[in-house]
């Protein structure tokens, strides 16, 4: 397996592709629906000898966070991947993984919270962690999520970041569809991940350091400011090692995605795989010719605001779709980041507020057209003020 | 093994002074004694608690040695983590050093919060030793009961009321907990034993696997009483056999210190040296001291009945 | 030490000067001093062993080094625990 081959893989698959070829020093692991596929088939090449992995299966998604933060901190580079309740467990360490600057990367694959249970995809998983420091990374095929697990290591791992990522795909939808994905030479993966050098790893006896000391007004805040300031630099470093990266594998990737939104009048805002329904749907309108046009936000934190105003900013009206609710009363967490994004532009697109897809309830081409049109009516002058709940039933 | 205190000043010191810990704390003097097992580096991962917080107030740390504080459940996680990342990193060939791995918690650490973590890294074989500091309370958030508080313990979640006189509760048996996952070696210990608690130390430092040290901590302000009596305390409590100093190697029960005649102490010995039982001497108590005293007994009866079911022909020495 | 700004910090609260801790002097809890008797101490180190602010030294040739008031909170776990009862806790002038 040391040539490119293209090869029939689920998004689950394809990651765990990409962290057998990453070999990370430790991965520390528990299986949940629809992630269990990522750690059954990396397991397996642990026990075939494909890795020099030592693998840990925690009995538990705390147990498997806390051990990659005590994996990274002694000095080796720390993998894990989760969803949902998972990632709801791991809740409490994944802000000492952040601000103790580990830069561990983890696939997770979106699913609902309970209750009721549900195994299916939205994004209240991710969303609900947007703030815990981790950068988030969307994806919206497997050959991204593959792509992106790579690159995310050199993000992570960059001197000035040091920052966990967070590299998401929808659940099923991407999760458990076979797309054909091209899979790198293992040495060229290798070579670009590259070797690990991290300051004052813990098994560097001979160098004593104390790491999650008792930080008190004196000194916390500071140490909060500097993580801000590793996330000011996030953007500048991926845009280099996303070009790194093209040069590789001959895949462009952005912070901020489009399609057709050059000489868009309206747009669709979403993430993931819904992104790929919407092309389809624009393909076809386009066709019919009508102005419009996608953006999607690749990288979720850091948010690129600015970026995204710019290309938003002269549309005439915009709808953002939201697959996860904040409860606010006011819509969906990435609407209200779309919004104060272009609180500054003098001109501005009227926005529509959708929340769609909440625990795997489909998002189909015909809802995709029913937002365009609904967009046209508004820029035709109709009102909207309410948030729509796309695909739910009186 | 023979240990000779003349040595101790040889091996480096881990722990230094300028910690905050109240004056009299028996934490620091078990967490020294503890280290004092071993020459070779120690990475120690601590869980949140009085032990943490006063070692480690930034920007200073008590600690001459690589130290982790991630949470409060997560030390025997956090600490198979760093062992992970030492077994590869040596298979890698990118460190060569034998260093150990010290997870470190306390009573509420260990026996309540921290006890799925515990016993998944136990289960798991991690190369490391866990011990726990048990002061029988949550002590750094103002002494709230744990699974670990002696029954009839006065503590801010189970005060001595008018109608309940302190912890209902006789505290869970974590040592024998902790041997049911048939790791190689299990020991209980006190910091007046000091020979006893060192040896086994470096018995749980040597031992391929996952070790458990479950030591008692006086703690002055917690159990009211005077700062001085940290290592008295202690020792009444182990002549009493409300603290049974034994170990469980590769499954053989053997206590190992075993007081006899004029040593032996009533556990209301150890009772009324601490203001956390000082409503148990009223007359209408009384009972829960004659109750602790039987289950104690019992204990040690047990304890003398797994020593004999375990032992093997060869004898222990 | 005077409060660093965050550009001057090490990142993530890191602290990477081993035991510099001994830059904060505890000494200043005492109300009682341990004062030894040289003459009857049979240096055991028991004291030393069970200091819990390592504020007595063992010298190297094993005997009884000095007691370190900068960190020796008066306890009188040492006072309490020697043998031979050669420390004597004394109400400290300030
Ligand atoms: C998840 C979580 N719950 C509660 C706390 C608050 N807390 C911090 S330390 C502590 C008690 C520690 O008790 P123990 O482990 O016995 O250590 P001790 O302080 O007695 O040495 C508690 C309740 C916390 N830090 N984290
Ligand atoms: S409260 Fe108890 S355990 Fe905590 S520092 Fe004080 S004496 Fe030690
Ligand atoms: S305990 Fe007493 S006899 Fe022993 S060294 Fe200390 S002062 Fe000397
Ligand atoms: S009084 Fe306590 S702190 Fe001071 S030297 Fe003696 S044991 Fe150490
Ligand atoms: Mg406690």
């Amino acid at each position: 397996m040391t040539k490119n081959f293209i090869k029939p893989l689920t998004g689950a698959s394809a990651v765990s592709e990409a962290m057998r070829q990453i070999d990370p020093d430790v991965v520390a692991a528990y299986p949940i629906t629809p992630q269990t596929e990522i750690v059954m088939k990396f397991s397996q090449f642990v026990n075939d000898g494909k890795v020099n992995t030592e693998f840990v299966p925690v009995e538990s998604e705390h147990s498997a966070m806390s051990a990659c933060v005590g994996a990274s901190a002694a000095g080796a580079r720390a993998m894990t991947a989760t969803a949902s309740a998972g990632l709801a467990l791991m809740w409490e360490i994944l802000y000492v993984a952040a601000s103790n600057r580990l830069p561990i990367v983890m696939p997770v694959v979106n699913r609902a919270l309970s209750a009721p249970i549900n195994i299916h995809c939205d994004h209240s998983d991710t969303m609900g962690a947007r703030d815990s420091g981790w950068i988030q990374i969307y994806c919206e095929s497997a050959q991204e999520a593959y792509d992106n697990v790579i690159a995310a290591v050199r993000i992570a791992e960059h001197e000035k970041i040091l920052l966990p990522v967070m590299v998401c795909q929808d659940g099923f939808i991407t999760s458990h569809a076979m797309e054909r994905v091209d899979i790198l030479e293992d040495e060229k993966v290798k070579k670009f991940a590259g070797e690990l050098k991290l300051p004052f790893p813990l098994l560097d006896t001979d160098n004593p350091v104390t790491y999650g000391p008792l930080d008190l007004f004196d000194y916390y805040f500071e140490h909060k400011r500097q993580q801000s300031e590793a996330i000011s630099h996030v953007f500048e470093v991926t845009d280099s090692i996303y070009k790194e990266f093209e040069k590789i594998s001959g895949r462009k990737y952005n912070r901020v995605e489009t399609y057709k939104i050059k000489d868009a009048e309206t747009a669709i805002v979403a993430l993931n795989s819904t992104i790929g329904t919407a092309k389809d749907v624009v393909d076809a309108l386009r066709e019919k010719g009508e102005k419009v046009g996608l953006l999607f936000p690749r990288m979720f934190r850091p948010f690129p605001a600015e970026e995204i105003a710019e290309k938003l900013s002269g549309l005439s009206a915009v709808a953002v779709l939201d697959r996860s609710e904040t409860f606010s009363g006011t819509g969906g967490p990435m609407l209200a980041d779309i919004k104060s994004a272009l609180y500054e532009k003098e001109s501005r697109p009227t926005i529509l507020k959708y929340i769609y897809g909440l625990g795997g309830r489909e998002i189909n081409p015909a809802q995709i057209e029913q937002v365009f049109s609904d967009l046209k009516e508004v820029k035709k002058g109709k009102k909207v003020e309410q948030v729509v709940y796309l695909g739910v039933r009186e | 093994m023979k240990l000779n205190i003349k040595e101790f000043p040889k091996i480096p010191e881990r722990l230094g002074s300028g910690h905050r810990l109240c004056s009299g704390c028996g934490a620091p003097i078990v967490a020294k004694m503890v280290l004092m097992g071993t020459k070779d580096p120690v990475v120690v991962t601590n869980a949140t608690g009085c032990l943490e917080v006063a070692t480690t107030i930034f920007p200073y740390t008590a600690w001459k040695t690589p130290f982790i504080h991630s949470a409060f459940e997560n030390s025997a996680s956090t600490a198979a983590g760093v062992e992970a990342a030492y077994q590869s990193l040596k298979r890698q060939g990118k460190i060569k050093r034998e260093i150990k791995i010290l997870a470190i918690g306390g009573d509420g650490g260990t026996y309540d919060i921290g006890l799925q973590a515990l016993s998944g890294a136990l289960e798991r074989g991690h190369d490391f030793v866990y011990l726990c500091y048990d002061n029988g309370a949550y002590m750094n958030t103002g002494v709230q009961r744990s699974g670990s508080t002696p029954r009839g313990s006065s503590t801010t979640t189970s005060p001595a009321g008018e109608a309940v006189p302190g912890k209902q509760q006789f505290p869970k048996d974590l040592t024998a907990i902790c041997a049911a996952h048939k790791i190689p070696y299990v020991a209980q210990g006190a910091i007046s034993n000091w020979k006893d608690l060192i040896t086994k130390a470096s018995k749980a430092f040597a031992v391929k696997g996952p070790a458990v040290l479950n030591v008692l901590s006086p703690c002055p302000p917690g159990w009211k009483h005077a700062d001085d009596l940290a290592v008295e305390i202690s020792d009444i409590a182990v002549n009493s056999k409300i603290w049974p100093l034994y170990e469980i190697e590769n499954g053989q029960w053997r206590i190992t210190y075993k007081p006899r005649d004029k040593k032996i102490r009533p556990v209301e010995d150890w009772i009324k040296m601490q203001g956390r039982f000082r409503h148990l001497t009223k007359k209408e108590n009384h009972h829960i001291i004659e109750e602790i005293q039987q289950w104690a007994d019992e204990n040690w009866d047990r304890l003398e009945r797994m020593e004999k079911a375990t032992s093997s022909e060869g004898g222990s020495e | 030490m005077s409060e660093k700004g965050w550009k001057e910090l090490e990142i993530g609260g890191r602290i990477t000067e081993a035991g510099n801790a001994a830059k904060y002097k505890t000494g200043d809890w005492r109300t009682f001093l341990p004062d030894v008797d040289r003459e009857k101490c049979i240096n055991c180190l028991q004291c030393y062993l069970y200091c819990p602010d390592m504020a007595i030294e063992a010298k190297a040739d094993g005997t009884l080094g000095k007691i370190d008031l900068d960190y020796c909170k008066g306890c009188g776990i040492c006072s309490n625990i020697c043998p031979v009862k050669c420390i004597e806790m004394k109400k400290e002038e300030k």
